[in-house]
């Protein structure tokens, strides 16, 4: 396969479904999924609660087998969870134990403290590995708080963390489970603004969950459109042609802005309006 | 998620956490509402006054009901004056010898406290290492579930003839019976604290591709120790209650040994007195391990 058609096709889900076993029998969560990312492309999957949409992003990172269907990630089977798909998870999961700095330590340390058998890498020193965890915690802004414990420290102040984890390990791919779902309105727009900047820089491969139409369209190239569960499966794709770099409030007048939100809001409030009856 | 096993300080324990809490709280309150009037020197009486009036008062309704029991017995019972001239005499030398039979109240205390060490220090050896196993695995849980319950509900006590009889002697069966009562809590906490291990760390450490011990020691050893430490003093709390019970039935030297041997002399004070040394011991231990626990819990994430 030529190098421009594997960064065309940079992660590949083909025909998966994913049903799960329940008390109450079988429960079919996802069917009939097929989508490609590009190289460097910022993908959203959107829908309402519960249409799996958690359940796509735990496929691509492998902490779920597919039931059917196969999902291919740089032209190899995903077969397990790794640190080239960093997880960016929506309560953050730091570890309150470690301060900041030992939470991001803990992956670099595993992803580049040992010699690499796939790129032929050698392994890194102390020195060399707590200069990358200085600079992702630089990255994210938050040098001030690395020796303090995720205890001591702002909801968004942790996601940033849980984004410096992610990062700091070079992953292929960056997955995010609605990172910024649980942070007020004010904070998540500003990390929106520093999630734009950071991927523009990083030229990073992003597969995005989230629930907001507006962080939808300001951050992605491609938001893919969920229909309602149970055995969901999507129901659109629509391409983001605006320009990067992209700006908050000169995008708010933008009328290719509204015509991108309001196609969104189109799927899920009119085709895929009906409120899920059993929770 | 904690605090569902790690019990908030028991009720012996709480007047003290809450007068240090009144003690900490009530004296910035005057110097913010009303700066100038109390002026820099102002002592806040009123605070001192609720973290000290109040326990006091407590004492004083112990030795009130105790003084009228006294009187209602005919002396029997001795008054709290009585006790407490006799509590002077035998502190003022706790630690002498004369005789097997006749210690120091010292001594007793610490051969008591060497038991429990040793039993507990055993029970820790086995109970933690057997929890970790029947947390992690569903299968060992299963297997040893019902067995647990079976022996859990079991007096300590019970097992004591059995230690008489496998050990032979008096010391080791007290022993085996503060091993076999503060081995239980600590098997079902540590079991609990590695099934409540929040999946989401065990995904981090999946996607991180964390190595086996790096997983133990990163993540399941710090998030089970609060648990671990809840059964420990559950365990600590146990084994103090029952070698006062066990050494009453084996006799030699130890502070349940003392309280029986004074009733045979019928010497009501001692015992008395005997009492309050095991309260405050047994306070004392509660105290160590309740600000040994705290030092190890972190804020649990919160989504």
């Amino acid at each position: 396969m030529s190098t421009a058609s594997l960064n065309a096709k940079f992660i590949e889900i083909e025909g998966v479904a994913q049903t799960f076993k329940t008390k109450k029998g079988n429960f079919p969560a996802l069917r009939d999924i097929h989508l490609t990312v590009a190289k460097g492309e910022f993908v959203a999957l959107i829908g309402h609660s519960g249409c799996g949409k958690s359940t796509l992003l735990n496929l691509i990172a492998g902490l779920t087998m597919p039931t059917q269907g196969h999902l291919l990630c740089a032209n190899r089977e995903i077969a397990g969870p790794g640190p080239e798909r960093a997880v960016v998870f929506q309560n953050h999961s730091l570890l309150p134990w470690l301060t900041c700095f030992e939470n991001v330590y803990l992956g670099v340390e595993r992803v580049f403290g040992a010699a690499s058998k796939s790129t032929g890498a050698a392994s890194e020193n102390k020195a060399q590995l707590m200069a990358r965890t200085d600079a992702a915690l630089a990255l994210v802004g938050l040098s001030a708080a690395a020796q303090k414990r995720p205890g001591e420290i702002s909801g968004g102040m942790k996601q940033r963390v849980g984004i410096a984890r992610a990062l700091a390990m070079e992953p292929k791919v960056l997955l995010m489970d609605e990172p910024f779902g649980a942070l007020d309105a004010l904070t998540r727009a500003k990390l929106q603004d520093e999630l734009l900047d950071i991927v523009a820089r990083t030229q990073s491969t992003v597969v995005m969950v989230t629930h907001d139409v507006d962080e939808a369209v300001l951050l992605s190239d491609k938001i893919v459109m969920l229909t309602n569960g149970p055995a969901a499966t999507i129901g659109e794709v629509l391409q983001v042609a605006l320009p990067r770099p992209r700006r908050r409030v000169a995008l708010a007048e933008s009328a290719d802005y509204q015509r991108y939100r309001k196609a969104v809001i189109d799927f899920l409030y009119t085709r895929q309006a009906h409120v899920e009856k059993t929770a | 998620m904690v605090s569902a096993v790690f019990h908030p300080p028991t009720p012996a324990a709480s007047p003290e956490a809450a007068r240090a809490h009144l003690a900490a709280a009530v004296p910035s309150v005057p110097s913010v509402t009303t700066p100038s009037v109390d002026g820099p020197s102002g002592y806040d009486w009123n605070g001192l006054l609720m973290s000290v009036l109040p326990p006091l008062l407590g004492l004083l309704l112990l030795v009130l009901i105790w003084s009228l029991v006294s009187m209602a017995t005919a002396g029997s019972i001795p008054t709290p004056l009585e006790t407490a001239q006799q509590a002077i005499s035998i502190f003022s030398d706790p630690f002498y010898r004369k005789g097997p039979n006749d210690q120091g109240v010292g001594w007793n205390v610490l051969a008591s406290l060497q038991r429990v060490a040793l039993g507990f220090g055993l029970a820790a050896l086995v109970g933690i290492p057997a929890g970790f196993v029947i947390g992690r695995f569903e299968f060992m849980s299963r297997m040893f579930n019902p067995l647990i319950s079976l022996m859990r509900p079991v007096s300590p006590l019970a097992w004591l003839p059995i230690g008489l009889l496998v050990f032979k002697g008096a010391h080791p069966a007290a022993i085996w019976t503060i091993f076999i009562c503060s081995i239980w809590p600590m098997i079902i906490n540590t079991a609990v604290g590695v099934q409540r291990v929040p999946q989401d760390y065990m995904n981090v450490a999946r996607v991180l591709n964390l190595s086996e011990w790096k997983i133990v020691t990163r993540i399941l050893f710090p998030s089970v120790l609060p648990y671990m430490l809840t059964g420990v003093r559950l365990a600590v709390g146990t084994a103090w209650l029952v070698i006062v019970a066990a050494e009453m039935l084996t006799g030699g030297v130890g502070i349940g040994f003392w309280v029986w041997d004074e009733w045979n002399n019928l010497n009501v004070k001692n015992i008395i007195i005997a009492i309050f040394v095991i309260g405050i011991v047994g306070l004392l231990l509660e105290f160590a391990l309740i600000k040994i626990a705290s030092a190890f819990t972190y804020e649990e994430v919160k989504s």
